[in-house]
């Protein structure tokens, strides 16, 4: 285990990064659920799954809380978002260069209540996260805030 | 209640809920970090923006209203919400030893405490973040920065950690630790960050 963080950043060794940078697959998710309390579902390509704690989250997902539920999230880009009882919130656009921080993230509050400190994609570049509600589009400058949609 | 009542009632209740229409509220907050706050409200072309915490704007049927909230009517309306709010990434910053392949004593110790942070949180995922300093051009140093992500990802791997729970990104010279100029050698810059999230 000496070697355990053997740093030997060696010409040969970083052909091996590069390949196995090279090698990774184009990643589907955009983030986790971290924390579910109550009802939870995340409605996805037509299906509903149960929004459990862990659960990794696609471009698109649905999330829906019944009135006993809430559920926060962490995005790729450390976005945190976390919605109260009675909620929707559609996850509809995240695209995210880890290397550059640009990207872009359209989220959508239909219903209820949403709590929001933005991440990386909106500090590199304040006009690529929006949140829309029914009405309006929230520009997120940075960093937290909160919004509701009452019926 | 007959039929007729029923109709004529729920007829009512619409037209009562129909002329309040949905409402949205967005407000502000401090922010912990410290940094520039802000967030645009746009409806209909016209653009409100909420600087100061706790500025908030109703969206009524009539309109955008801006209001003045404080923290205990957030704390009423939002408190599920903010309940439910992930802990925010815990950063932790290694650094190598000078011309040697292992990491300075500092940073050993750091390592544990990476370990209690993953520890501590219920559905753990762990960031490694390579740096450089600014010798060279971005495509070395992404790669470069890279692989000293990767270095650290296959030591937490090794202790323990599920491969599936950490990613590594190389962020080449766009963060320097230390403002320097381009092609500056500096050891503060060559570093990986941990996030625990």
């Amino acid at each position: 285990m000496t070697k355990t963080f053997s740093a030997r950043l060696g010409r040969g060794l970083l052909g091996v990064a590069t390949a196995i940078a090279l090698a990774l697959p184009a990643r589907a998710d955009v983030g986790q659920i971290k924390v579910a309390t109550g009802q939870v579902f995340v409605d996805r390509k037509g299906q509903s799954l149960p929004g459990r704690a862990g659960l990794v989250l696609e471009a698109e997902d649905v999330l829906r809380t019944g009135a006993d539920g809430s559920v926060g999230i962490t995005m790729r880009d450390n976005s945190l978002l976390s919605a109260g009882p009675n909620s929707i919130v559609s996850l509809e656009r995240f695209e995210f260069d880890a290397t550059t921080s640009e990207g872009r993230f359209d989220a959508r509050l239909q219903r209820g209540t949403l709590a929001v400190v933005s991440g990386r994609i909106a500090k590199k570049e304040p006009r690529a996260m929006t949140v829309r509600t029914p009405s309006a589009v929230l520009g997120v400058r940075g960093t937290e805030f909160v919004v509701s949609v009452d019926e | 209640m007959n039929r007729l009542a029923r109709r004529s009632a729920l007829l009512l209740a619409l037209l009562v809920l129909g002329c309040a229409g949905p409402t949205e509220t967005v407000v502000l907050l401090p922010n912990s970090g410290g940094e520039e706050t802000a967030v645009t409200v746009t409806r209909g072309g016209r653009e409100v923006v909420l600087a100061q915490p706790y500025a908030g704007a109703r969206l009524g049927r009539g309109g955008a209203e801006a209001f003045a909230s404080d923290a205990e009517q957030v704390r009423a309306r939002y408190g599920a919400a903010l309940a439910a709010q992930p802990l925010p990434p815990a950063r932790f910053t290694l650094f190598f030893v000078e011309n040697k392949d292992e990491l300075t004593d500092e940073s050993k110790r750091i390592v544990d405490s990476v370990f209690a942070e993953i520890a501590r949180r219920p559905i753990p995922d762990v960031i490694v973040i390579g740096h450089t300093d600014s010798v060279g051009n971005d495509g070395a140093n992404d790669a470069l920065s890279r692989q000293r992500a990767e270095v650290v990802r296959a030591g937490l791997v090794a202790r323990g950690l599920a491969g599936d729970q950490v990613v590594t990104i190389g962020r080449g010279k766009r963060e320097l630790a230390v403002a320097t100029g381009d092609g500056v050698a500096e050891p503060r810059n060559r570093r990986v960050e941990i996030l625990v999230r």
